[in-house]
């Protein structure tokens, strides 16, 4: 069986995936895990997920092109311009901006 | 010696040649994970064995290394299951299995000890050996799953059972065997011990090996 590791390196972070361990049971894993990715004290915290638990979703057609969705599809310093003209603050703002 | 000092020198013996053992299977262990597990195992006997001998270097006036190191084969204490070289897995895992059970029973006298230093150590040894248990545990559940596993399991425990009883002070041995035969499911041989102090011929190599660096630069160079 194979497991993913996610691991979290300080109390509050996010986990994050650190890679796999194969092994024959979650007793195993745990304890291969432990070895792993713990030793060192590089984590406070392990996540063990048998890869066929893991639902994955990788396909996001988008065939309309509708990127008025996408962050992309806004020009943000344009618009951060012109309303610093508005308030008269233009010469406040960073050389490149201006 | 003091009774202390002996003390302390066959239970730091026992871990370093046990962890040095252990650590032959670095890079060859059955599969990659448990290669990482063993030799982490391996690495922390030896952590042990370190911590042990400072404790005896003080009161006799020496170095954790020179302990470690120096000393001549007759003089180790170490008890002859953890000197002898069974490169195969069944034995290795029974071995282990055997030392971790008699050294949860042994940790759990010295963590009673009058002496607070004793006791400490033990204590702070025995929260790391619940991790090599568990390792143990589960390979004797998982050689006890199959009659393949079961039969290996039991022809290695048969003959290591001497040596086993041999880790532990004579009032501390009828715990052992409670332990093993309830965990195996069958009742062990009476055997004779095979006692602390008698060496493997394997130990001479071992050291020979263990110690050849050290023995390669002038005495007392840094490294």
């Amino acid at each position: 069986m194979i497991y993913e590791v996610f691991r979290q390196e300080r109390k509050g972070q996010p986990l994050q995936h650190a890679g796999t361990v194969t092994a024959p049971n979650e007793r195993f894993a745990e304890i291969y895990a432990r070895e792993q990715y713990g030793r060192r004290q590089e984590s406070v915290a392990l996540w063990l997920v048998p890869r066929d638990a893991v639902s994955e979703i990788d396909e996001f057609p988008d065939e309309f092109d509708l990127k008025y969705r996408r962050v992309d599809g806004y020009s943000i310093k344009a618009r951060l311009r012109e309303a610093r003209e508005k308030a008269g603050t233009l010469e406040l703002a960073p050389e490149g901006d201006r | 010696m003091s009774k202390r000092s002996d003390l302390l020198l066959s239970i730091a013996d026992d871990e370093l040649i046990l962890g040095w053992r252990n650590s032959e299977w670095t890079g060859i262990a059955p599969f990659l994970e448990e290669d990482v597990a063993f030799s982490s195992i391996a690495q922390n006997e030896i952590g042990h064995a370190r911590a042990l001998y400072e404790i005896a270097a003080a009161e006799l006036r020496t170095t954790a290394d020179e302990l470690a190191f120096d000393r001549k084969p007759e003089e180790y204490r170490s008890a002859p299951l953890v000197e002898l070289r069974r490169l195969e897995w069944a034995r290795t895992i029974a071995r282990h299995w055997l030392y971790e059970t008699a050294d949860e029973i042994r940790l759990a006298a010295l963590k009673a000890s009058d002496d607070p230093e004793i006791a400490a150590i033990a204590a702070k040894m025995d929260r790391e050996e619940v991790y090599h248990r568990m390792h143990a545990e589960m390979w004797i559940d998982r050689l006890l799953s199959t009659e393949d596993g079961r039969s290996r399991l039991n022809e290695a425990v048969d003959e290591l059972w001497p040596y086993a009883l041999g880790v532990l002070d004579s009032e501390l041995r009828p715990e052992l065997r409670r332990r093993a035969e309830e965990r195996l499911g069958r009742d062990l041989p009476d055997v004779d011990p095979v006692p602390r102090g008698v060496h493997e011929a394997e130990l001479a190599e071992l050291l020979e090996e263990m110690t050849m660096v050290r023995r390669s630069a002038p005495p007392g160079t840094q490294w």
